[in-house]
C-alpha cells in the first residue's frame, strides 16, 4: 500500500492486498514472520498499526522481520510467527469466522506453537462462539470463551493490572464494543479492570499459552510497547533488549493521567 | 408581518409555516447577534418545531441541488452553487450546517431563490430528499470517518442505494468510489464523474456480493458480481475538466489539490442538469477562496500560513496532497466532533512528509509522536501553535489539522474565513 516501513522486506505492496497462490511459501526461514489475517475484513481501528509496531520493534534490534497480510479469501500460511487479528464490525466478523474455521490455517498454526494477538471482534472469533447481528455465530474455538451481547456498548478509556506471571506494567487502551466475554474455567484474563469495561467490568482479554486477546485498540501495542516486546520474546525464544521509548512512554503517563 | 413577508416573496407558504419561517429567522439572528455562532441550528430548530414540514415548504417552488459525502461536501457545495449563480440567486447553507435544521435555516434566511445547493450530511440524505424533491444530487465518496459512532461504510452505502432508488432525482456520482457506485447505479439516471479515490481502504469488497474488488490502474470491477467502474462521462485531465462531448475546461481555481478539480467537475455536472454551459461557469469558480477557514491563508509574524483540514484518513490523504513542500505542522485532538479513539492514525500513512521538517501539536500530539515514529517520519514536538510560528523561519507553514484542533488554531488567527 505505500512506501511506509524501509524494514518491510516481504514484498512491499504498492496498493492493495498481496495475493497468494496456494501452496505459495513466500517466506525466508531466518526471519521474524508476522501475518496479519483478513485486513480486508477486520481492520477497523487501526489494526495495521499493531504489526508496523511489531516490526518496527524487531528491526530495530537487528531481527530478520516480514510482514505479510493475508485476505480472507487467501489461504492462511503455515509458517508465520505472530498472527494478528484486528476489530471489524459484526458482517464481516461472521464471514472472517466462516472463512477461517473452513481454511483451519490458523488453528494448525497455533497448535504448533505459533504466538497470536487477537483484538476486539478478533478477540471474540478466537472464543467458541460471539453474537454478530442478533444471532450467535460459531467462532473458531480456539479457546473455551463465549461472548454475548451487554446491556450497553463499551465505549472509552480501558486500562488495568496485567497478570503479574507476565511482569508488564498497566495496560492501557480505548474499547469499543457491544460485547461481552466469558472465559471458560481453563482461562486466565490478560488484566483486571481498573478503568472502562473490558470483558465484563471486572476483567479483560485473555493470557493463554503465547495467545494474547483483548478489547483494546489504540492500537493496543503503540500505547503498551512491553506487550509487543513480550510477543517477539514468546515467537523468538529469547528476550529482546530495551530500545529508546521515550515518545511511546510519553503517551502512556498522557492516557494514564487523563483517566485518573 | 405580512409586508415582511412580502418583501421575501414568501406569500405562497402556509401561515404556519410563514410564522415557523420568521421565527427560524429571528432565532438566527438573535443568536449571531450574542455571538452564539452562525445561528443556523438554532434558527432551523426552532422553526421545525412549530411547522415540521417547514423545510418542506421552503423548498417548494425552489429548483434543489444537493450533495452528500464524507469529505469535499462543502467546498463541492461551494462550488457547485457558483457555477449555478449563472442562472439566478442560490440559496446555500454555505457555513457547513449541513443537516435538515441547518437546510431550514439556510433557506429562511436567504428569501424566495429560484434555485438552491444544500450540502447534505451523509446520514441525512433520505430525509433531505423527501423534504426537497431535488433536480439533482451528487454522490462523492464514502469512507470511515469518527470510529466510535459513524455507521458501517456498506451500511451506509446500502442506505444511500435505498434513498435514490426511491426518488425521481438525477444523480451525479463519482465512478471512482465502489461505494458510491453500488449506491448511485439503483437510481434511474445517472451522470458518473471520475473525481478519484485515493483512499482505496473501505472498498476492498463489494458492498453488494462480499467478493473482492479487483483494482488495476484507475479501473475497477467485483470478482464476483456485475459491480464494475461505469464509464465516466466527466473527467479531470490534468489542469482540465472534460465534458461528455469531449469538450476540454481549463480549471483555474484558488483552492489547492486534484482533489478539488475534481470538485469542481461535479459542481459542473450538476449545473449542467439545469442547464448551466460549463464555459459560462469556470469564471465563477476562479471566485471561489477559503470555506470556513478551510484552505485560508494567514500571514502572522512574517509567515504565510496555510490551513488544510483534515477530518478522517482519507481527508488526510488529500491533504497531503495539496502541501507544498515546507514545513508542517499537524494538530490533533480527541475531542468529541473528532471522534474520541486515535487509532485511525495507524489508517494513514505519513511517508508523504518523509524528508519535509514536520511539528506536531494538539492534545492527542504523544498519539501522532508514536505514529510518526513508526512511519520514520522525523518531527519535533512543540506544545502550542503560537511556539510553532516562532519555530518556523519567514516564509510558508503549511498547517494540517483534524476538526477541533483546526478550530483551535483558527480561533488564535482571528477567526479566520
Amino acid at each position: 500500500m505505500s512506501t511506509e516501513p524501509s524494514y518491510r522486506t516481504a514484498s512491499p505492496r504498492k496498493s492493495g492486498p498481496r495475493h497468494l497462490a496456494e501452496g505459495d511459501d513466500p517466506y525466508s526461514e531466518s526471519a521474524l514472520r508476522i501475518v496479519w489475517l483478513c485486513p480486508d475484513l477486520l481492520s477497523t481501528y487501526g489494526d495495521r498499526g499493531n504489526m508496523l509496531i511489531l516490526a518496527r520493534r524487531a528491526y530495530v534490534r537487528g531481527i530478520p522481520v516480514e510482514t505479510i497480510e493475508v485476505r480472507s479469501d487467501e489461504p492462511v500460511p503455515q509458517q508465520g510467527d505472530i498472527y494478528l487479528l484486528g476489530g471489524g464490525e459484526d458482517g464481516p466478523q461472521a464471514l472472517a469466522a466462516q472463512r477461517l474455521n473452513a481454511n483451519q490455517g490458523l488453528h494448525r498454526a497455533l497448535e504448533r506453537g505459533a504466538t497470536a494477538l487477537a483484538v476486539c471482534a478478533g478477540y471474540q472469533l478466537i472464543g467458541t462462539s460471539f453474537f454478530a447481528k442478533g444471532t450467535k455465530c460459531a467462532g473458531l474455538g480456539i479457546l473455551d470463551l463465549t461472548s454475548d451481547r451487554g446491556p450497553t456498548r463499551a465505549v472509552g478509556e480501558l486500562a488495568g493490572e496485567a497478570d503479574p506471571a507476565l511482569n508488564l506494567p498497566t495496560l492501557t487502551g480505548f474499547e469499543n464494543h457491544g460485547g461481552r466475554t466469558h472465559l471458560g474455567p481453563g482461562l486466565k484474563p490478560l488484566a483486571r479492570v481498573s478503568t472502562g469495561v473490558g470483558n465484563d467490568g471486572t476483567t479483560e482479554g485473555v493470557w493463554h499459552g503465547k495467545i494474547i486477546g483483548t478489547y483494546m485498540h489504540g492500537p493496543v501495542l503503540a500505547r503498551n510497547p512491553a506487550l509487543a516486546d513480550l510477543l517477539i520474546s514468546w515467537a523468538t525464544g529469547s528476550p529482546v533488549a530495551p530500545i529508546d521509548d521515550t515518545w511511546p512512554n510519553r503517551l502512556r503517563a498522557e492516557r494514564l493521567a487523563a483517566i485518573r | 408581518m405580512t409586508t415582511a413577508e412580502q418583501g421575501t416573496g414568501r406569500r405562497g407558504l402556509p401561515l404556519r409555516a410563514r410564522l415557523a419561517s420568521t421565527v427560524s429567522r429571528t432565532a438566527s439572528a438573535l443568536s449571531r447577534a450574542a455571538g452564539r455562532g452562525d445561528g443556523s441550528v438554532i434558527g432551523g430548530w426552532l422553526g421545525l418545531k412549530i411547522d415540521p414540514d417547514l423545510l418542506k415548504h421552503l423548498a417548494a417552488g425552489r429548483q434543489v441541488a444537493l450533495v452528500s459525502g464524507t469529505n469535499g461536501k462543502t467546498t463541492t457545495t461551494r462550488l457547485t452553487a457558483a457555477a449555478m449563480g449563472v442562472l439566478g440567486e442560490v440559496a446555500t447553507n454555505s457555513l457547513g450546517a449541513n443537516m435538515p435544521t441547518g437546510h431550514t435555516s439556510a433557506l429562511a434566511r436567504a428569501g424566495h431563490t429560484p434555485y438552491a445547493v444544500l450540502e447534505v450530511d451523509e446520514h441525512y440524505l433520505k430525509q433531505v430528499i423527501d423534504a426537497t424533491n431535488p433536480v439533482a444530487i451528487a454522490l462523492l465518496n464514502l469512507s470511515r470517518d469518527q470510529l466510535d459512532r459513524a455507521k458501517e461504510v456498506a451500511m451506509m452505502a446500502a442506505l444511500w442505494r435505498d434513498a435514490v432508488r426511491e426518488c425521481d432525482s438525477h444523480i451525479v456520482a463519482n465512478a471512482d468510489d465502489p461505494m458510491v457506485v453500488y449506491a448511485a447505479s439503483a437510481a434511474r439516471s445517472v451522470t458518473w464523474v471520475a473525481s478519484g479515490q485515493r483512499w482505496h481502504d473501505d472498498s476492498w469488497v463489494c458492498p453488494a456480493c462480499g467478493a473482492h474488488i479487483v483494482r488495476s490502474g484507475e479501473d475497477w470491477a467485483c470478482a464476483g458480481c456485475e459491480l464494475r467502474r461505469p464509464v465516466p462521462q466527466w473527467r479531470v485531465e490534468g489542469d482540465a475538466v472534460v465534458d461528455p462531448t469531449g469538450k476540454h475546461h481549463p480549471i483555474v481555481l484558488q483552492l489547492p489539490g486534484r482533489v478539488n478539480r475534481a470538485n469542481a467537475a461535479t459542481a459542473l455536472a450538476v449545473a449542467a442538469q439545469f442547464g448551466v454551459d460549463p464555459a459560462a461557469a469556470l469564471p465563477r469558480l476562479a471566485t471561489v477562496t477559503s470555506i470556513a477557514g478551510r484552505y485560508a491563508t494567514v500571514e502572522r509574524d512574517g509567515r504565510l500560513i496555510r490551513l488544510l483540514l483534515a477530518k478522517n484518513p482519507a481527508g488526510w490523504l488529500e491533504a497531503f496532497d495539496m502541501a507544498e513542500q515546507a514545513p508542517t505542522l499537524l494538530a490533533i485532538n480527541a475531542r468529541d466532533p473528532d471522534g474520541l479513539d486515535t487509532s485511525w492514525l495507524y489508517d494513514v500513512d505519513f511517508s508523504p512528509l518523509q524528508g519535509r521538517r514536520v511539528l506536531i501539536t494538539g492534545e492527542r500530539a504523544m498519539d501522532l509522536a508514536v505514529r510518526l515514529e513508526v512511519n520514520e517520519v522525523e518531527f519535533e514536538y512543540v506544545p502550542t501553535f503560537a511556539k510553532a510560528v516562532a519555530a518556523v523561519p519567514p516564509g510558508r507553514l503549511e498547517v494540517i489539522a483534524n476538526y477541533t484542533a483546526f478550530q483551535d488554531i483558527r480561533a488564535e488567527l482571528n477567526r479566520v474565513n
